[in-house]
């Protein structure tokens, strides 16, 4: 089956994988962050009862839901332009990725908010606590412990994503693949390679997620 | 101009059925097979046997682990070097049984693992054998927790469908991008691929939705 992969290829192309590893790293941090921000935003729209806020986050999250990726990605990639928006397929993917995972983390950010008894809030409520303080003292603190583990499982989603930056020619760890395929036509010693390099990131995330899942705060709550 | 594009796109319509058509094939068939093959490896992953566990354990890390980009193109450019050669369509699927079961298997598998441990003993105790255990009385019980997230899958599933357009399997997302090159209005192409992807999936997200209450305890 693999009697003649070739490991001293593997080798010779070594910095190629690493630069696109090291862009992955980067672009799945920085997509991460930005997506946080965006989830958290988009959460607290979701929740506030402003329906000018309410609807069109609505709207974003069931429409980002819905359709691919790949599709959201096309859309920024062809689009941006014919709206006389000139940027760098890098960060037409990162915005790309940041709106797709922003949605999935407002949703996850709120499903860990309703996660928390109507009692508690009650309770905040009669200790005289206003809003900030309830979100604040009571319903945040409790809701961080459920949201932890969906949220490291998004993060792991996020990062198998940015490999379709590779179809918009952003140079990455699948992109690398497709460099040295197309150079040497060794598909097998490249994409094994690249699906070795994903396989060692999905696994350190997996037990980050798992050890939250174990460890993490706030059980008594339950 | 942007007239003249949207006239353009209308007499094109056609070509964006026959693409969504492809796409709901592609779909419906690797949901079935999904659906099938992932049930019976969930069941092996939540069996005694330690070695098939293992053995569908490390599939499942490499299905969950890469991403399915990578999974096509080493079914597509790979398998050739191993003896299977494939066309892009068959090859897609192929691509999406083997994504698409460790989903559906690991569903699978922690549903009947959420069934307490007295069920099986009773129906041991009741006389039935390991088979007759699990398909009279686990899995109809841990069909509540397994059939929400299911459905919610399948709309992954779906929407992964778009992926296999790398190959060259002219569906909904290859139509676009073939379409854009010729139209060049990215944001009017790619809305009316999304508004169809939409038509698809978000049934189905209601349905889920839906499940999810319903089949909540």
């Amino acid at each position: 089956m693999l009697d003649n992969f070739n490991f001293r290829i593997i080798f010779e192309y070594l910095p190629l994988f690493l630069n696109g590893l090291k862009f992955t790293f980067l672009i799945s941090l920085v997509a991460l962050f930005l997506a946080l921000i965006t989830g958290i935003i988009a959460c607290a729209c979701r929740i506030s009862s402003i329906k000018v806020l309410k609807y069109p986050v609505i709207a974003y999250i069931e429409i980002i839901r819905s359709t691919p990726l790949l599709v959201q990605i096309y859309f920024l990639y062809f689009g941006l332009p014919t709206l006389g928006i000139r940027v760098p397929e890098i960060q037409t993917g990162i915005i790309a990725l940041m709106l797709n995972s922003g949605a999935y983390i407002a949703e996850i950010i709120r499903a860990g908010i309703n996660s928390v008894d109507q009692g508690q809030i009650e309770a905040g409520l009669s200790s005289g606590l206003n809003y900030v303080q309830r979100m604040r003292f009571i319903i945040l603190p409790q809701a961080l412990g459920v949201t932890v583990p969906p949220l490291l499982g998004q993060a792991i989603v996020l990062v198998k994503d940015t490999s379709l930056l590779s179809l918009i020619s952003v140079v990455e760890l699948t992109r690398s693949g497709q460099t040295m395929t197309s150079e040497r036509f060794m598909p097998s010693e490249a994409f094994l390679t690249v699906a070795f390099f994903y396989m060692c990131i999905y696994f350190c995330l997996k037990a980050l997620a798992d050890w939250s899942q174990r460890k993490l705060i706030f059980r008594e709550a339950y | 101009m942007m007239a003249f594009y949207f006239s353009r796109l209308v007499e094109i319509f056609p070509f964006f059925l026959t693409g969504l058509w492809m796409t709901t094939k592609v779909a419906f068939i690797s949901l079935i097979t999904c659906t099938l093959i992932g049930f019976i490896l969930g069941m092996i992953r939540a069996s005694n046997n330690v070695l098939l566990k293992r053995l569908v354990g490390i599939y499942v890390a490499f299905a969950r682990g890469t991403p399915f980009v990578v999974q096509i193109f080493i079914v597509f450019f790979i398998f050739p070097e191993w003896g299977l050669q494939l066309e892009a369509f068959p090859a897609a699927l192929l691509a999406m049984a083997i994504m698409g079961s460790a989903f559906v298997c690991e569903i699978v598998a922690s549903g009947i693992n959420s069934i307490p441990k007295g069920q099986w003993e009773s129906a041991a105790s009741s006389g039935l054998s390991k088979m007759q255990q699990l398909r009279l009385v686990i899995l109809p019980q841990s069909m509540k927790v397994i059939v929400p997230p299911l459905v919610g899958q399948y709309v992954l599933l779906i929407k992964d469908t778009s992926v296999v357009s790398v190959i060259g399997v002219m569906e909904l997302t290859r139509v676009g991008w073939v379409t854009v090159v010729r139209i060049p209005e990215g944001l009017m192409v790619f809305a009316l691929v999304g508004v169809l992807y939409f038509s698809i999936s978000y049934p189905l997200i209601l349905l889920s939705n839906y499940l999810e209450r319903r089949m909540a305890i």
